[in-house]
C-alpha cells in the first residue's frame, strides 16, 4: 500500500469538510487521515473508522480500580489494623462497607481515568520526545487537512474534484521513502 | 396526530374505577378502636411469633456494628414517633391504632405524589431544555406538555390528601404533642398549620401557572408571526426554575420531612428532586418510545433517544449518590436522635430497602452504560420499568415508615391506590398528547432539533 503520491487538501470550516469527506467516500478515494484541530463530531463515522474499543477498556480499569480499593481498605482497615472509629469497630469489610465506598469511588474512576489516558497515548503512539507527524501545522490552529492517496488517480482529475468540494488549498507530497 | 385510543382510554377508566374500589376498601377495613386494633395485631403475631424469636436470635444489624446488643431496641423505644414495643401499655396501643388508620392515608399520598411527582420533573426538564435553548429537545416539548397535563388533577389531589391527612401524617398538627414538646414548640413558627396550607397552596398554584402559561405559549408559538411567544416562554421558564428550586425544597420539608418532626436533614429535598427527575425522565423516554411504535413522532430519531437514556443513567447514578450521602453520614455519625430514621428501614423494611439500591442503581447501571444499548427502544423499556418500580418503592419507603411504623404491608389498598393514580394519569396524559399535533412549529430550535444527530 505504499502509496507514491498524495494529496494534501486543506479546508477552513468542519461543515465543509465534514461534506467532502462524505463526498471522497462516495467516490471510493481512499482517505489516509483527517488532521483537525479540534474533535470533530461525527467524522470517525464519515470517515468509516472500527469504533472505539477505549470505552471497554475504560470499563474494564474501573473494575480493576475497585478491587484495588477493596483489597487495599480490607487489608488496611480489617486484617492489618482494625480500628474503632464512631463506635465502629472494623471486624467485617461488609459491615463498615458503607465508610470504605468513597474510596472504592474514588479509585474506580481514577484507574479508569488515568489508565484510560494511558492507553489512548500508547495506542496513538504518542510518548514523550516523539516528534509530531502534523503534515501542516496550520491543522493545529485553524485548518483542517485531509490526507488523500492519490496513487493510481489521475491527479488533475482528483485536484478538481476536492477543489469542487471546498478545498481552500490542494497540494501533492511525493513520499520519497516509499517510493 | 395522536388519537386517544378507545381501548386504553377504557383500561385507564378500567383501572380508576378498580382503584377507587380498593381504596375505599382500604379505608373502610381500618380498624376503629383499640380492641379491634390489638386483635389486628393479635393475629399478627401469631403469624410471626415464631419467625420474631428467631430474628431476635440472630444478629441484628446496628446492633453488630455497635457492638451492643438491644442497642437499636432501645434507641427505637426513645423516639416518640417510631415506638414499636410494649404491646400492653394502653397509651402505645392507641399509637397502633392510629398508625394503623394512616395506612390507607399513606397508600394513597405514596401512588398520588408518585404519578404527580411525573408530571413535575417533566414540567422542570421542559423548563431546564427551554431556559437552557437546548438545541436536542424541541421535538420533545409535545411529549413533555402531554405529560404535565396530569399536573392539575395529580397536584390538587396532592395537595387535598397532605390537607385532610392531618394528624396521620404530621405529628406537629397536634396540639396535646406540641404541648409538651419543647423541640415541636420551637418549630411551631414554621410548623403551624395555617402557614403549612399557605405554603402548599402557593406550591401547586406556581407550578400550576407556570404550566399554563408555558403550554399557552408553546401553542401561541405555532401560528405566531413574531417570536414573542417564544420570548415569553423563555422568561416564564427562567423564573419558573427559580421559583420550583425554593418550593421544591421546602415542599419537601413540609410534605415529607415534618412527618418526623425531631429528624431533620439538609440533603433531603435534593433526594427528593433526584428521584422526581429520574422518574420523569424515565417516563418522557417510555412515552417517546410507545408514541414511536404506534407510527408517530416519524421526527425523533434514535440520537434523541439516546440523550433521553444518557439522562435517566445519570440522574439514577445522581439519586444514589445523594441517597448514599445521607445514609453514610447518619450511619457514621450514629446519633440516636437522627439514626432512628435508618434503623427503622432497616430492620421492618429491610428487603426493599436495600432491594430498592439494587433496582434503583445496580439495573440502570448495568442496563444502561453500553452506548449502543440507550438506542434500543425495548432496553431503554427495560430500565424504565425498573426504575419507576424503584422509585415507587423510594417514595413507599419515605411515607410508611414515618407514618405507619412496623405495620406496613402491600396489599389490596396500596395496589389499589396504584391502579387509580395509574389510570389517571393514563387518561390526562393521553387527552393531553391528543390535543395537538405531536410535531411543533416555529420554535427557533426545531430545525436544530430534527438533525440532531450524534
Amino acid at each position: 500500500m505504499a502509496s507514491a503520491n498524495v494529496l494534501h487538501a486543506l479546508y477552513n470550516d468542519d461543515d465543509i469538510l465534514m461534506k467532502a469527506v462524505k463526498e471522497l467516500r462516495a467516490k471510493k478515494y481512499r482517505i489516509i487521515d483527517v488532521y483537525t484541530p479540534f474533535p470533530v463530531h461525527g467524522l470517525d463515522k464519515a470517515m468509516g473508522l472500527a469504533p472505539t474499543r477505549l470505552a471497554i477498556t475504560s470499563f474494564l480499569y474501573g473494575l480493576v480500580g475497585l478491587s484495588v480499593a477493596t483489597l487495599m481498605m480490607n487489608y488496611i482497615m480489617i486484617e492489618d489494623w482494625p480500628r474503632n472509629i464512631g463506635g465502629k469497630p472494623s471486624f467485617s469489610y461488609l459491615q463498615n462497607m458503607p465508610a470504605f465506598v468513597p474510596i472504592m469511588f474514588e479509585l474506580t474512576v481514577f484507574f479508569a481515568a488515568h489508565l484510560m489516558v494511558i492507553t489512548f497515548y500508547l495506542r496513538s503512539k504518542i510518548w514523550p520526545f516523539r516528534k509530531a507527524e502534523n503534515p501542516d501545522v496550520r491543522t493545529t490552529d485553524d485548518h483542517f487537512l485531509i490526507e488523500v492517496d492519490a496513487a493510481n488517480h489521475d491527479l488533475d482529475e482528483l485536484s478538481k474534484f476536492l477543489y469542487d468540494t471546498g478545498a481552500s488549498e490542494i497540494s501533492l507530497i511525493h513520499n520519497e521513502e516509499h517510493a | 396526530m395522536y388519537t386517544f385510543s378507545s381501548k386504553l382510554r377504557l383500561f385507564a377508566i378500567i383501572s380508576m374505577v378498580l382503584g377507587l374500589v380498593g381504596l375505599v376498601y382500604g379505608f373502610l377495613s381500618v380498624p376503629h378502636t383499640v380492641e379491634e386494633a390489638s386483635a389486628v395485631l393479635a393475629s399478627h403475631d401469631a403469624h410471626h411469633e415464631s419467625e420474631s424469636s428467631e430474628s431476635h436470635e440472630e444478629t441484628n444489624f446496628i446492633d453488630e456494628a455497635r457492638q451492643e446488643h438491644g442497642y437499636s431496641e432501645a434507641a427505637m423505644s426513645k423516639d416518640k414517633d417510631m415506638g414499636h414495643n410494649a404491646h400492653e401499655d394502653e397509651e402505645h396501643m392507641e399509637h397502633v391504632l392510629h398508625q394503623m388508620q394512616s395506612k390507607p392515608w399513606s397508600a394513597a399520598f405514596v401512588a398520588a405524589f408518585f404519578f404527580m411527582m411525573i408530571a413535575l420533573g417533566a414540567l422542570v426538564f421542559y423548563a431546564i431544555q427551554t431556559a437552557a435553548q437546548a438545541g436536542w429537545s424541541p421535538v420533545l416539548f409535545r411529549v413533555m406538555e402531554g405529560i404535565t397535563h396530569y399536573l392539575l388533577p395529580g397536584s390538587i389531589i396532592v395537595l387535598l390528601i397532605v390537607v385532610f391527612a392531618g394528624e396521620h401524617f404530621y405529628p406537629w398538627q397536634n396540639h396535646e404533642l406540641v404541648a409538651e414538646d419543647q423541640i415541636l414548640q420551637d418549630k411551631s413558627g414554621y410548623l403551624n398549620f395555617p402557614f403549612w396550607l399557605i405554603r402548599s397552596v402557593i406550591y401547586v398554584a406556581g407550578w400550576n401557572l407556570y404550566r399554563f402559561f408555558a403550554r399557552k405559549n408553546s401553542l401561541a408559538m405555532d401560528t405566531a408571526e413574531d417570536d414573542r411567544p417564544y420570548k415569553n416562554l423563555f422568561k416564564f421558564s427562567i423564573y419558573f426554575l427559580a421559583f420550583f428550586l425554593v418550593t421544591e425544597s421546602t415542599m419537601a420539608w413540609d410534605w415529607f420531612m415534618s412527618m418526623t418532626p425531631h429528624w431533620y436533614s439538609t440533603l433531603y429535598a435534593w433526594y427528593i428532586l433526584a428521584g422526581i427527575m429520574v422518574s420523569a425522565v424515565t417516563v418522557i423516554a417510555i412515552v417517546t418510545v410507545s408514541l414511536k411504535a404506534i407510527g408517530q413522532l416519524e421526527f425523533v430519531n434514535d440520537s434523541h433517544l439516546h440523550d433521553l437514556a444518557k439522562f435517566m443513567f445519570g440522574f439514577s447514578i445522581f439519586w444514589t449518590y445523594l441517597w448514599f450521602g445521607q445514609f453514610m453520614l447518619i450511619w457514621y455519625a450514629n446519633i440516636p436522635e437522627e439514626v432512628t430514621y435508618f434503623i427503622l428501614r432497616i430492620q421492618e423494611y429491610n428487603p426493599i430497602f436495600f432491594g430498592m439500591l439494587i433496582l434503583n442503581f445496580v439495573f440502570p447501571i448495568v442496563i444502561l452504560m453500553n452506548s449502543d444499548f440507550k438506542r434500543v427502544s425495548w432496553f431503554v423499556v427495560i430500565a424504565g420499568t425498573i426504575i419507576l418500580v424503584g422509585h415507587y418503592i423510594d417514595i413507599f419507603l419515605l411515607v410508611m415508615p414515618s407514618t405507619v411504623g412496623p405495620y406496613w404491608s402491600f396489599g389490596i389498598t396500596e395496589f389499589a391506590a396504584i391502579l387509580f393514580f395509574l389510570g389517571l394519569f393514563i387518561l390526562m396524559v393521553g387527552l393531553g398528547l391528543s390535543r395537538v399535533s405531536l410535531r411543533p412549529k416555529n420554535n427557533p430550535f426545531l430545525v436544530e432539533s430534527e438533525h440532531f444527530h450524534y
